[in-house]
């Protein structure tokens, strides 16, 4: 393609590659391009990037030429009421896994973990998991009961909650099912499908214990609460009311803003530690007993089947549990050299005490760097150097919390509690690193 | 740490309104840490009572409406009654479409019915969930150890499109005919609120259920343990299971899931297969937004949501219905598609697309039937 044909529109950068007689033809066009640029006015500037290209042969274009946001006039402010992520990350997106399940409103959308930094999850990528659909309900109409053993039963709007003491913690909140497709062998594709049920956010609501003291909880007979959502499945869950009265929120805000549609506005329950289910959305009604409901999704389902055919019930903790994001399954490294791995570490129990990875399957582990903030029950984000050589490696990551608790290997989990638990899987994650810097899910005990 | 940062803060309020030294904010910041305390069991009584004030007293009618829960010793069953043979009116009627003439579909859930024997009724334990019994489904009838269970789900959640629209005697009835299919009850059994429990009694996976505490409490120890070691630490032998070729391809083209710089790349598509949607399409320029693509009839899906018949059909593909997409092209030589589909909307209809029958949709107003079929005959665009 002779050079001159390209003026003016977008070709592949030639990076430095071009004959010197293309460079001198480039620049007396790219002079001639100017003046007609100047002459069309600032419109013509768009067509800019794509046409100088063609005359960087002393380095970078885009150093060398400077781009079109550089030489012209920016959107003004509220351009967009409500900011919105650039256009260049349309690929970061909440996805479904096909055919995990058959119908939309029973289903779960996975959060891109490859993509996100540090520890909070951006408002619009957490996970979704609806039981019958979900609804954007109004506030003014919407109502909270608490009932059972309290002093008398009673009624609070949103007017009246947002008026009790509030508190803001950062938790993370996982499903009780993520990394269930795992359990017998590689199943998924990439860490956003292996370990997407989980997000992390900073909610704001009143403490329950607020709550359940103003109402008179009778704490002497108080074993358990039930918490009920109001959206079409009326999600049930039993508590243990050592949780209830310790660090469990009724919560309005998340992320310095109300709580989006997916996941309860305008009220959730935020059960620190516990599996997602227990964080009934659209709350509706605390109801205080003396003993565990068995409710549906204590039952039928979030239930461990073990290998003998019974099924442990009440299981909720998620366990201590670590995976690397970057770089992870159905990722391909750019090349050799330097890379930072990253990845999550987090603890139902409490803080996490350490991460440590493995490049070599885990033979040998070298202890990662911890980021700021540490809290309980919430994500951890770690850090580590490694220089990858060229040759195939296995990355691993292995976390432990403050009560010294060590994630487990699979064939360990497995050991006690076969391949069809679904639930609870918090196993080690291997990333296989092939020679072509191709990375694949892969499972080694 | 919250005091001394308040305090501080406060410190700075009054350095900004001017003539405090920064001397005499450090003295005032020694005598004023008691009064920023917001601890609860600081506040004064007159607090307190402001405090328990919010709210109001639920009414009994309030609670009644609300307070649904039904538990295993059967506290919060409301009386009522309703037999087998009326519970088999009712599921033809509300329930088969999702759950299959006798309880056994698997097509839009798990199935309800099936895998549980005479013999677990006697004994409480259900045989095919044992791991070397070879039965890979498991139904809800082989899971459920309470009977209360099914009841309170049953009453607060079914049927799928219209939860809470049975009235109490139907729950039973319904309850009644499923308990019947999986052969616990006898045919001309009526349940009522005493009749079930003696059901509870031969229930048969009611001794399946193992409490395990130590992963309930926050403070309790997990069943499963792995050592910190750091060098020459041992590795399974068996051989490093990898996710199959095949696997890679299975959630769409990789290379789009993941940004386009970094230190990382996707990997794309090594076939043809089909791409994976995004869950939502709010996300500036998302890529499978195709509601765009034909503007010449008016997109009727937020009427198909509100209709509820995206209860049962998706636009794309297959759920208890057919793909909404893929109605028009069956109809090929209908001469007044519209207009036909209007009829099987309204109506209902059988037979076209299989077993299972389009039951008819009177509450749908005649004008969103007309908009509904329009959009569905120009392929749901």
């Amino acid at each position: 393609m002779k050079i001159g044909a390209a003026i003016g529109r977008v070709i592949a950068a030639p990076e430095g590659h071009l004959p010197a007689e293309q460079v001198a033809e480039a620049a007396r066009n790219r002079r001639r391009f100017m003046g007609r640029a100047l002459a069309f006015g600032a419109g013509a500037t768009a067509a800019l990037p794509g046409a100088v290209r063609a005359a960087a042969s002393d380095g970078d274009p885009a150093i060398l030429q400077l781009p079109a946001h550089s030489r012209g006039l920016g959107q003004p402010v509220v351009a967009r009421g409500y900011g919105q992520p650039s256009v260049h990350e349309k690929n970061i997106q909440r996805r479904e896994s096909p055919g995990l399940t058959r119908v939309p409103q029973a289903s779960v959308s996975f959060c891109p973990l490859q993509s996100t930094f540090g520890i909070i999850t951006p408002s619009g990528l957490h996970f979704e998991r609806h039981h019958q659909g979900w609804w954007d309900i109004d506030p003014a109409t919407h109502r909270l009961m608490v009932n059972g053993l309290v002093a008398a039963p009673r009624v609070f709007t949103m007017d009246d909650l947002m008026r009790l003491p509030s508190v803001s913690r950062i938790h993370f909140i996982e499903c009780g099912a993520n990394t269930a497709m795992e359990w017998s062998t590689p199943a998924v594709p990439t860490v956003q499908y292996t370990h997407g049920m989980l997000s992390c956010s900073e909610f704001t609501g009143v403490l329950l214990s607020t709550l359940l003291d103003l109402c008179g909880i009778d704490r002497k007979a108080a074993r358990a609460i039930l918490a009920e959502g109001a959206d079409g499945s009326s999600m049930t869950r039993t508590i243990p009311i050592e949780n209830a009265l310790d660090d469990v929120l009724v919560a309005w805000g998340m992320n310095g803003e109300m709580l989006r549609p997916e996941n309860g506005y305008p009220l959730r329950l935020v059960v620190p530690g516990i599996q997602g289910v227990s964080w009934v959305k659209y709350l509706r009604r605390i109801e205080v007993g003396d003993a565990a409901w068995h409710t549906k999704d204590e039952t039928l389902h979030y239930v461990d089947l073990m290998p003998d055919g019974t099924h442990r019930q009440f299981t909720s903790i998620q366990e201590c549990k670590s995976v690397i994001t970057t770089p992870s399954g159905g990722q391909k490294l750019v090349g050799q050299g330097f890379y930072n791995v990253s990845g999550l570490a987090w603890s139902g129990r409490g803080r996490i005490r350490r991460v440590d990875v493995s490049a070599d399957g885990g033979r040998t582990w070298r202890t990662a760097r911890l980021e700021e903030p540490l809290l309980p029950k919430a994500l951890s984000r770690f850090n580590i150097d490694w220089v990858w050589d060229g040759s195939p490696a296995t990355l691993q990551s292995r976390a432990i919390d403050e009560t010294g608790y060590v994630q487990p290997k699979i064939n360990q989990l497995r050991a006690v509690r076969g391949t069809r638990s679904i639930y609870h899987n918090n196993a080690i994650q291997s990333w296989r690193v092939e020679a072509d810097g191709e990375v694949i899910n892969a499972q080694m005990g | 740490m919250r005091r001394w940062a308040d305090s501080v803060a406060t410190i700075e309020r009054r350095l900004a309104r001017g003539g405090a030294s920064l001397c005499a904010a450090v003295l005032l910041l020694v005598g004023w840490g008691p009064m920023d305390s917001q601890a609860a069991d600081e506040r004064t009584p007159a607090v307190q009572s402001a405090l328990a004030g919010v709210g109001r007293a639920a009414t009994p009618a309030e609670v009644r409406a609300w307070d649904i829960d039904v538990r295993p010793d059967f506290q919060g069953l409301p009386a009522g009654k309703g037999s087998v043979a009326d519970g088999e009116a009712i599921w033809e009627a509300r329930c088969t479409s999702c759950h299959g003439v006798f309880g056994e579909s698997n097509e839009v859930f798990t199935p309800i019915i099936g895998g549980t024997s005479a013999a677990d009724i006697a004994r409480g334990r259900v045989r095919n969930l044992e791991a070397g019994a070879g039965f890979a489904q498991r139904t809800t009838i082989m899971k459920a150890s309470q009977v209360s269970t099914l009841w309170d789900y049953i009453n607060r959640a079914m049927p799928w499109d219209k939860p809470k629209s049975l009235k109490t005697d139907e729950v039973y009835a319904v309850l009644a005919y499923m308990l019947n299919m999986a052969e616990i009850v006898p045919a001309d059994f009526v349940l009522d609120e005493r009749s079930i429990v003696g059901v509870q009694a031969r229930m048969p996976n009611r001794d399946g259920m193992r409490r395990f505490d130590d992963l309930w409490r926050t403070a309790g120890r997990g069943d499963v343990q792995n050592e910190a070691c750091m060098q020459d630490c041992p590795v399974s032998t068996e051989k490093l299971a990898v996710l199959p070729p095949n696997g890679r391809d299975t959630h769409g083209d990789l290379a789009s899931q993941v940004r386009a710089f970094g230190p990382v790349r996707g990997i794309a598509l090594t076939t043809t297969a089909s791409t994976t949607a995004p869950a939502t399409s709010g996300r500036p320029a998302a890529p499978a937004s195709e509601a765009a693509a034909t503007a010449a009839v008016a997109d009727a899906r937020p009427k198909a949501q509100a209709a509820g018949c995206l209860a049962c059909h998706a636009v794309d593909r297959k759920l208890v219905g057919p793909a909404l997409r893929e109605i028009a092209g069956k109809h090929g030589g209908e001469a007044d598609l519209p207009g036909y589909l209007a009829r099987r909307i309204a109506q209902g209809g059988a037979g076209v697309w299989g077993p299972v029958p389009m039951p008819p949709q009177p509450q749908v107003s005649p004008d969103d039937v007309r908009a509904l079929a329009a959009w569905i005959a120009a392929g749901a665009p």
